[in-house]
């Protein structure tokens, strides 16, 4: 029987190699996840090492500029590593040492990830892997150095489009070559059952602080939640706890790269369709005979052709919108934000920004938005001058 | 008695692997003759996809390569066509889920029953996850194998009992590619599939390559896949690659 569905996305399709680390997985995740000690442990982990809760920060001059919605950052750009990353990666790395597991990899396309899970293992005592395709590599040059310093091993993945999804597949494939002591510390709520539900688990602190810190603030929920979507971590982390709010609008802001009407492009729910690959069930940007599609983003953390099961799930049932925006808007929004609110987002979250943007000007000013800036652009400053055509040198 | 099961009937059965259209799908042409000509008891079609997650770097290359020469799994379909107004050996799918999906899995399946295809194998899909496809492979009459893996342990006898046309014993952990030396009790993980399903013919693959091996896998087995090996000489010879896939085959089918 298939598990881990959400609608008709999800699923498990995974070589039969995998099928007992998976099940070995869920059940010690069934376990922990209503184990107090647990429970615990890993909150004294993200208060004390990871620095939550984050901020719920009130953008007063975004929202003079702008001059409608009353906009709130949720600023997971302050946790320990530098984004949203950790609260998974600390909840995946202590799950693995319960489960007696001395080896973590994990795939990596920003360096958000790969940062995170090495420095995870640091803390644990853990030896760490962490693939990241080849082009990631010089793209994200900062976040290499800093794995390394960590004590991980980055390997370059130059298969297919030598970018995030083949860094998947690389780890995958270890995954497959050593169970035993290995735990695959995936990134995203993506993959087969159960990562999308433990992934989401992990990730929604945020909406449940966002929540109570929007209660303390306002009195009252916000009217719209927006995040920005690869896989769809922080989003989903970000949505989680409204979904059961209809009056709460959820936007995912996908990468459209160059445009949605053109090749280079990473927005799957405006240009993809249904599929099975990386171990689920959803959509993804394919071509007609289902080769996975070469995806474009100036983001490398958004540059997958696919998203998570339970996205794709809020879209067919209409819960949450997905909007596409181009890599000059966010761009735009990563200067914007830098400028309006001393505040330099990661160029994966500043597509959230831009999307904000637009969308508060036609909201009542006794509206509220919250976006999610899941992580900080210090990363991106190199690549983002390099756009704006200044080569930076240290 | 159906196709699979007859490669199973004369002996050992020697299974060869090629990736269509790699280089370019007249050589995949001449390559799948000169295998059946050879001795080969059932080949096996891969169908290439851009992301291939249960193939080591061997056969990935392979995929990219016969995609960048424009294969597709229409192309491949008329290649199924022009083999089988000559060619009677048993023959397999081997691909991955999304091909079959997006394809959509009735017309692809009814395709390649209606063209002469016996069997279909995906790596990526479990038994937890055959029904997406074993009910439509049932109502046209193309076996759909299922995989068995060292890490399979207690899960070898349900899917044994629900296996069709042969069963896959993936030898080693990991990726499709040569390997020095299997050091899997695989003919421990036969026997449990075995006794939960007795008339069920066991075929061994990953890592094998040489006759000592193809032989010592056969002892305790019913047949042998080889892959990689095979591929591999496509890739050093490319267009002129089939004299050698002829000479190999043959060795290997000896050996057993």
């Amino acid at each position: 029987m298939s598990k881990g569905r959400f609608g008709i996305h999800g699923g498990q399709y995974i070589p039969e190699t995998l099928m007992n680390a998976v099940m070995e997985l869920e059940e010690a995740y069934n376990y922990y996840k209503n184990d107090p000690d647990f429970q615990r442990e890993l909150t004294e982990l993200l208060n004390e090492y990871a620095g939550r809760p984050s901020r719920l920060y009130y953008a007063q001059r975004m929202t003079e500029d702008l001059g409608g919605a009353k906009i709130y950052l949720k600023r997971e750009d302050l946790n320990h590593t530098g984004a949203h990353k950790i609260n998974n990666v600390l909840g995946q790395a202590l799950l693995a040492r319960k489960m007696g597991k001395t080896r973590l990899i994990a795939e990596t396309g920003a360096g958000q990830h790969g940062v995170a899970t090495a420095t995870a293992a640091a803390l644990f005592g853990m030896e760490c892997v962490v693939f990241m395709g080849e082009e990631d590599t010089r793209r994200q040059a900062l976040n290499v150095y800093k794995m390394r310093l960590l004590g991980a091993t980055v390997v370059p993945v130059t298969s297919g489009t030598a970018t995030l999804k083949d860094a998947c597949s690389a780890a995958f494939r270890e995954w497959t070559t050593r169970i035993a002591d290995t735990h695959y510390c995936l990134g995203s709520v993506m993959g087969p059952h159960p990562f999308p539900t433990m992934v989401r688990d992990f990730q929604a602190v945020i909406s449940r602080e966002i929540k109570a810190q929007m209660l303390e603030k306002e009195g009252r929920l916000p009217d719209a939640v927006l995040a920005c979507v690869g896989g769809g971590s922080n989003a989903i982390g970000a949505f989680y706890h409204f979904i059961g709010d209809p009056s709460v609008r959820l936007i995912g802001c996908e990468a459209a790269g160059r445009g949605v009407d053109t090749p280079d492009t990473a927005a799957t729910i405006a240009t993809g369709k249904l599929g099975i690959f990386h171990g689920m069930k959803s959509y993804f940007c394919q071509d007609q005979y289902g080769q996975i599609a070469p995806v474009y983003s100036i983001s490398a953390g958004l540059d997958y052709p696919g998203i998570g099961p339970e996205h794709a799930m809020l879209h067919d049932t209409g819960r949450a919108e997905y909007v596409a925006v181009t890599d000059e808007e966010a761009v735009s929004a990563f200067e914007y934000l830098s400028r309006t609110e001393g505040i330099i987002p990661a160029i994966e979250s500043a597509h959230a920004v831009a999307y904000a943007r637009k969308l508060a000007p036609a909201m009542g000013k006794d509206q509220i938005i919250a976006v999610n800036i899941s992580g900080r652009g210090d990363k991106d400053c190199v690549s983002i001058a390099r756009y704006r055509g200044e080569e930076l040198s240290e | 008695m159906n196709r699979i099961a007859k490669a199973f009937a004369q002996g050992k059965a020697f299974i060869p692997f090629l990736t269509c259209g790699d280089p370019d799908l007249e050589t995949t042409e001449a390559a799948v003759r000169a295998m059946a000509q050879a001795g080969a008891d059932l080949i096996e079609l891969g169908i290439p996809f851009s992301d291939p997650t249960a193939e080591g770097p061997v056969i990935q290359a392979a995929n990219a390569r016969a995609l960048s020469a424009g294969t597709t799994t229409d192309k491949i379909f008329d290649l199924v066509r022009r083999l089988r107004k000559d060619v009677t050996v048993p023959m397999a799918f081997m691909t991955y889920a999304n091909v079959v999906f997006s394809y959509g899995t009735e017309r692809f399946v009814s395709t390649a029953a209606d063209i002469g295809m016996d069997g279909l194998i995906l790596p990526d899909v479990p038994f937890e996850e055959k029904e997406e496809f074993a009910p439509t492979c049932r109502k046209y009459g193309l076996d759909l194998i299922s995989l068995i893996a060292p890490t399979s342990e207690e899960r070898i006898a349900m899917i044994a009992r629900e296996a069709e046309g042969f069963l896959y014993c993936v030898s080693s952990l990991g990726v499709t590619g040569v390997r020095g030396e299997i050091t899997t009790d695989v003919g421990r993980m036969v026997r449990l599939a075995k006794a939960a399903n007795p008339g069920l013919p066991c075929a061994v693959g990953f890592g094998i390559s040489t006759p000592e091996q193809g032989a010592a896998m056969a002892k305790v087995s019913d047949g042998i896949i080889v892959g990689s090996a095979i591929v591999k000489l496509m890739e050093q010879y490319g267009r002129e690659a089939v004299p050698s896939i002829h000479e190999y085959v043959e060795t290997m089918k000896k050996a057993l």
